[in-house]
């Protein structure tokens, strides 16, 4: 079964989703079937000037995840992992991981065609 | 909870008083400068910090000496003209270096260190009108827009925490990074602009950069009076750009007299201009659709 | 000689006095707009434009077919202008610095380069004075970049006057790093001092003598003097705040023509330039 990565403010499935797609604390990415998950650090992409949402998308393309599961996706990120064929699930923030992956599951998220957070740069 | 942006495109057309006047009018609020370039909000607002950051970001490349073989690679390839041919080798000009990493790479004896920028310091502090959100970039370092977010979150996250209704930015002059990265996705923008053929010309940029991210305009015509048919220019610009004209003020040496008593106009006076403030700030409060206070 | 007219804060006054300084220069002189965001030199000069160029930064373009997804251009890259994802290469043209470096390192040949619009360089002539500025395309973030577009067709065998954009990071640097002396545009009251040590403390490690002109003087305090005197920092002219010196400029004037009782000062500015400029030498031979 495809993973989903998921950001989150905290290194379990109980700590909240960070709204934030580029700049989240951290990725969770859980194999929905088994609830097993590894933890991504963003820190890299955090502490980058600018391209943050492009380089955590490098960083979930790389985990092998299928889809995201976010608050708020920036164009660009949008861009990058719509290319790499990921599918992207925004507006989940407020809810733990688990309550976002369960939400997915049951097919209650919206799979998004456009981000809905503007970009910070042209 | 909507964030109000002030800019100006041009300089010196008193979007820093008028923000601070804002600051004190409006309720329940977050008050953020984002001018980090060169802030002056806090000489108004003097805020008490609460919390320091250390701000980093980028990189510089620094050649060390003892290994470089002086081959001449680096300076063949830095497009930034940042690497000379010094007494002692080739040596990085740090204000020049770009931080793009071309020679540490390429560096046939590895011999160019990278060293992280230390750019400047943020603060989270109280002031006599709420919560401020500001920062200063040390002089001479890149305005990469990446300060401008991050006081951004700050102030959203800090009004989430205290459940406060709005975010007032200063926002940067000009139309480059800073001020793009002050646009994304607020709410409203605020163009402070002034009755000349500089005050027109800029403010036509900055509402083609507010309309090219769909943000909505307002306004605010400062100092009209100094010539009455440019002032007319710019209403009729707003017209025909959509913008929507938040208010006219005066020109009134009354801002230069509070700013040197480190006070807001609203607080120095209470009727004249002040009055005409409290108008044009309701009107703002409209565009941006908060309802009134009663 | 090039001269920058830069201040900390904007509105200051730079452009009114660039435009006043060029108007009464002795001699040939070129009037340079560096204030690509929101140039307005041009406004108050009024120059029969005869010539443009658009200027272009060189920005990857990836040939999939030939991209083996070894990932070496996105390592480089420390703007993510190039990134690769599920084995596809991306670009983002828009966050390029123009480094060259993912060209420079890919093993396979795959990225060549393609363009990115920076803006316009533009140049003519105002009465005996010679112009040119940039002007950035609404949309692009950096400035840098047109400056150092605008930089490469300043005539430095001349006198050049340079007005450069407001505040103290990398805009203003790059304005003002090739002047041979920097005129800070200052005035007296809390935010134009405030922004005035700033510039100060921004443009001193480029080693360039450094004059300031006191603006909007009377409106204000006493604290800006102080300072200048504190610090040796000469003040080289002081306009008054005067009405209608602000009318002048809001019909688009150019101070020392609109009120010629000012414009003995800009003459006076002009040679205590040339005497800021010759002291170092001065020094030298002393020493």
């Amino acid at each position: 079964m495809d993973k989903i990565a998921v950001s989150s403010q905290g290194r379990g499935l109980d700590d909240q989703v960070d709204p934030r797609f580029g700049r989240a604390a951290y990725f969770i990415v859980v194999d929905p079937e088994t609830m097993s998950f590894e933890v991504l650090d963003n820190g890299n992409s955090r502490a980058m000037a600018q391209g943050a949402g492009i380089q955590a998308a490098e960083i979930v393309a790389d985990s092998g995840a299928k889809a995201v599961l976010s608050g708020f996706v920036g164009p660009k990120a949008f861009q990058a992992l719509s290319a790499a064929g990921i599918k992207i699930g925004q507006g989940v923030d407020g809810l733990s991981v688990r309550e976002a992956v369960q939400r997915y599951q049951s097919g209650q998220v919206d799979m998004a065609s456009r981000p809905n957070k503007p970009g910070h740069w042209a | 909870m909507p964030e109000i942006t002030i800019i100006s495109g041009k300089g010196g057309t008193g979007k820093t008083s008028l923000t601070g006047a804002f600051a004190h009018l409006a309720e329940d609020h977050v008050i953020c400068d984002l001018d980090v370039d060169a802030p002056d909000l806090h000489l108004l607002l003097d805020p008490e910090h609460e919390k320091v950051e250390e701000f980093y970001s980028g990189h510089t490349a620094v050649i060390d000496p003892e290994l470089c073989t002086d081959c001449g690679l680096c300076l063949d390839l830095c497009r930034f003209m940042a690497i000379n041919q010094g007494p002692e080798g080739p040596a990085v000009d740090p204000i020049a270096c770009e931080g793009c990493k071309v020679c540490v790479h390429f560096c046939p004896a590895q011999a160019i260190n990278w060293r992280e920028d230390h750019c400047g310091r943020w603060y989270v502090s109280r002031t006599r009108f709420g919560p401020m959100v500001h920062a200063q970039l040390f002089p001479g370092e890149e305005n990469s827009g990446k300060l401008v977010a991050l006081l951004r979150e700050r102030a959203r996250k800090i009004a989430d925490e205290r459940h406060l209704d709005l975010v007032i930015s200063d926002g940067a002059p000009g139309l480059g990074c800073p001020v793009i990265s002050s646009l994304s996705g607020t709410d409203l923008a605020v163009i402070v602009t002034e009755p000349t053929p500089s005050g027109l010309h800029d403010l036509e940029r900055v509402a083609e950069l507010c309309a090219h991210f769909r943000i909505p305009a307002g306004v605010i015509i400062n100092k009209w009076d100094l010539n009455a048919d440019q002032s007319q220019a710019v209403e009729h610009l707003c017209l025909k750009k959509g913008l929507h004209l938040a208010g006219k003020l005066p020109f009134d040496t009354a801002f230069t007299k509070a700013m040197v008593k480190r006070m807001v106009v609203t607080e120095f006076q209470a009727d004249g201009l002040a009055d005409e403030i409290r108008t044009v700030w309701r009107r703002i409060r409209d565009l941006a659709g908060m309802k009134s206070a009663s | 000689m090039i001269v920058a007219v830069a201040s900390g804060k904007g509105g200051t006054g730079k452009t009114m006095v660039a435009a006043s300084l060029a108007k009464v220069w002795d001699g040939p002189v070129q009037a340079v707009d560096m204030d690509v965001e929101e140039p307005n030199l041009h406004l108050f000069l009024k120059p029969e434009l005869t010539g443009r160029e658009t200027a272009r930064l060189p920005v990857p373009l990836a040939d999939q077919a030939k991209c083996t997804a070894c990932r070496a251009c996105a390592e480089i890259c420390q703007f993510k202008a190039i990134a690769v994802l599920a084995g596809y290469v991306m670009t983002f043209p828009e966050m390029c610095h123009g480094c060259g470096g993912c060209t420079a390192v890919c093993p396979e040949g795959a990225i060549t380069e393609d363009y990115r619009e920076l803006g316009q360089v533009l140049w003519g002539r105002a009465d005996g004075i010679s112009f040119l500025m940039g002007r950035l395309r609404v949309g692009e973030a950096m400035s840098p970049p047109l400056m150092r577009a605008v930089w490469l067709k300043v005539d430095r065998s001349g006198d050049v006057i340079v007005d450069a954009p407001p505040g103290v990071s990398c805009p203003a640097i790059a304005a003002v790093r090739p002047a041979d002396v920097i005129l800070l545009v200052s005035e007296p009251t809390p935010f134009g001092f405030h922004d005035l040590k700033l510039a100060r403390e921004a443009f001193e490690p480029l080693e360039k003598p450094m004059g300031v002109i006191v603006n909007r003087a009377g409106l204000g305090d006493e604290a800006l003097y102080q300072y200048c005197r504190e610090v040796e920092l000469p003040i080289l002219l002081e306009i008054p705040f005067d009405r209608r010196i602000a009318e002048a400029y809001s019909q688009g004037r150019v101070i020392a023509e609109a009120r010629p009782e000012y414009r003995q000062g800009f003459l006076d500015l002009a040679g205590r330039i040339r005497d800021l400029a010759a002291a170092p030498l001065l020094e030298a031979r002393h020493a």
